[in-house]
Formats: structure tokens, sequence, C-alpha cells
């Protein structure tokens, strides 16, 4: 994996956040990603409207793809079996429906206004997924 | 054209801050996710960075009687924590760690020519539709106003 600098984070943090930001400025809406998956394929109970849902979506890989044609292309190594992929899908499709939420929705938006609900969530997935890497990592593979 | 415009926009500039921060590798998140080997701090410059902007937009979003191109704020307000919201953030966690995984990141990722996020966001489709059956199925469940 190649190194990452400090300031190319927080360049790419500060993107994440402006666009959050601006979101919530021009149309009331908290960025969430999980919810505006579950808004674009009807799915949804957080009414955000199906056009701006689906746009979002649709902007999240043209976005990605914007950096690897201009800045550089980003690694994507996964060293999961498919087996193991269609599990972690699962959960992370279920848990961020019943727990309203995911990294943007609690993580960025809802820390950030400090909402009790989205603090408690991010501890809870940050240290469920830090007990599974463990688990992953030093238990089993160890 | 009033929905559709800032939600692209907005989706660019949010799948351009995850592939710049490396976001949508999995390598990287599960690298700051594992404690207890070679830690990589990138994930949290990441959020540390993003709260920012977000903080202050919703400061300035309570100088503010409604959105610039909407009628009307539609941000959560409740603040009771509940089993339903601890129990589904822990599952999501154990999903994000077992594979490196959230659905921006892999969403974004679709286009960057690896196929695991294909299977992914298929799975989590899958996923998220057993959610609306089995919500569905419970007629008696709490609202989702969270």
């Amino acid at each position: 994996m190649e190194a990452m600098t400090p300031f190319v984070a927080i360049g790419g943090g500060l993107l994440i956040g402006s666009a959050a930001g601006l979101l919530l400025l021009l149309t009331g809406r908290v960025a969430g990603v999980s919810g505006m998956i579950a808004s674009a394929t009807r799915m949804g109970s957080g009414g955000t409207p199906w056009s701006q849902a689906t746009a979002f979506i649709v902007g999240l890989p043209i976005g990605a793809a914007l950096i690897a044609l201009l800045v550089r292309t980003p690694e994507v190594i996964v060293t999961s079996s498919v087996p193991l992929l269609i599990v972690a899908g699962l959960l992370v499709g279920f848990g961020t429906r019943l727990g309203n939420g995911c990294t943007s929705g609690h993580g960025v938006c809802g820390m950030a206004r400090l909402s009790p609900r989205s603090l408690a969530a991010t501890a809870t997935f940050m240290a469920s997924a830090a007990a599974t890497v463990f688990i992953l990592r030093h238990v089993i593979g160890g | 054209m009033r929905n559709l415009f800032p939600g692209l926009i907005v989706g660019i500039i949010f799948g351009a801050g995850l592939a710049l921060s490396d976001m949508v590798n999995p390598a990287r998140v599960q690298a700051f996710l594992d404690v207890a080997g070679d830690w990589d701090p990138t994930l949290m410059f990441v959020m540390g960075a993003a709260l920012v902007p977000s903080a202050l937009a919703y400061l300035i979003r309570r100088r503010m009687t409604r959105p610039l191109l909407g009628d009307l704020f539609a941000i959560p307000e409740s603040r009771t924590l509940d089993r339903r919201l601890l129990v589904g953030a822990a599952m999501f966690g154990v999903g994000w760690g077992l594979v490196g995984f959230c659905p921006g990141p892999a969403v974004a990722g679709l286009v960057l020519g690896a196929w695991q996020p294909w299977l992914f966001v298929v799975a989590m489709l899958a996923g998220m539709a057993l959610h609306h059956v089995f919500t569905a199925t419970h007629a008696t469940a709490p609202s989702y106003k969270g």
C-alpha cells in the first residue's frame, strides 16, 4: 500500500465535509450515504426526494473517477473472499438501515451537530469494527 | 432540476473526497481499524477534517429559516438512544471491519477497476431489502425518525 500524507487525507476530508455542509445549506438534507441509497432504491424512510438521492449516488463514482483522471488512481486492495464480501455486505446493508446511518450520516453529519444518537452510533460501530479486525487478524489469523 | 443538480454536485464532491483521501481502499480502512497492528491514522485525519466544514454548515444553518433551494431543514431531531440504533450500528461495524467497505466508498469505488465493490454493493442492497421487508412485516415497529 502506498504511503499517505496527512495533508492529502485532510484535503479529502475537507471535500467530504464541504459536500455534506453544502447539501445541508442547499437542500436541508443530511448527506448520509446509506439513507441516500435507501431513498434512491425506494426503500427509504427519510424522505429525501428520489431524484436528489439518485443524483447524489450517481455523483459518488463520478467524483472518484475525476480524481483517478486528474490526480491519481486510488488503489482498491481487497483481500476478503467472496463469502466474506457477501456476509459483510448483508451486515452493512441491514445494520445501516436498522441503525439509521453509517460513517457519513452518523460519523460526519451527526457528530458535527453533536447528536447524542450519532455519537453513540459512531462509538458503537468504531468499536465493533475494531473488535472484528482484531479477531480477524490477531485471533483467527494470528 | 431543483433536486437533481445539488444532489449530483454534492455527490461528485463527496466521491472525489473519498477517492482523494484513499477511503475507497479497504486495506487503508482496515489498517485504521487494526489498532493492535501496524496502525494507519489516515481515517482519523479524514474524519477530523470532514467534521470542520460540516460543523460550520450546522452553525450557519442556525441563522437560516430555510435551506437555499428547499422549503425546510429535514434534520433528525430524536435524541433518545434505543436498542435498534445500537444493534444496527454494531452490525454495521462488524460488516465494515470484515472487509473494510462502508456504503459511500463502496459505491464510489465501483469505477476504479476492482470487481469486489460490485459484489459488496449487491449484497448491501440485499441487506437493505431484507431490513425493508423485515420492518414491513413488523407493523408494531416504532417509526424511523432518528
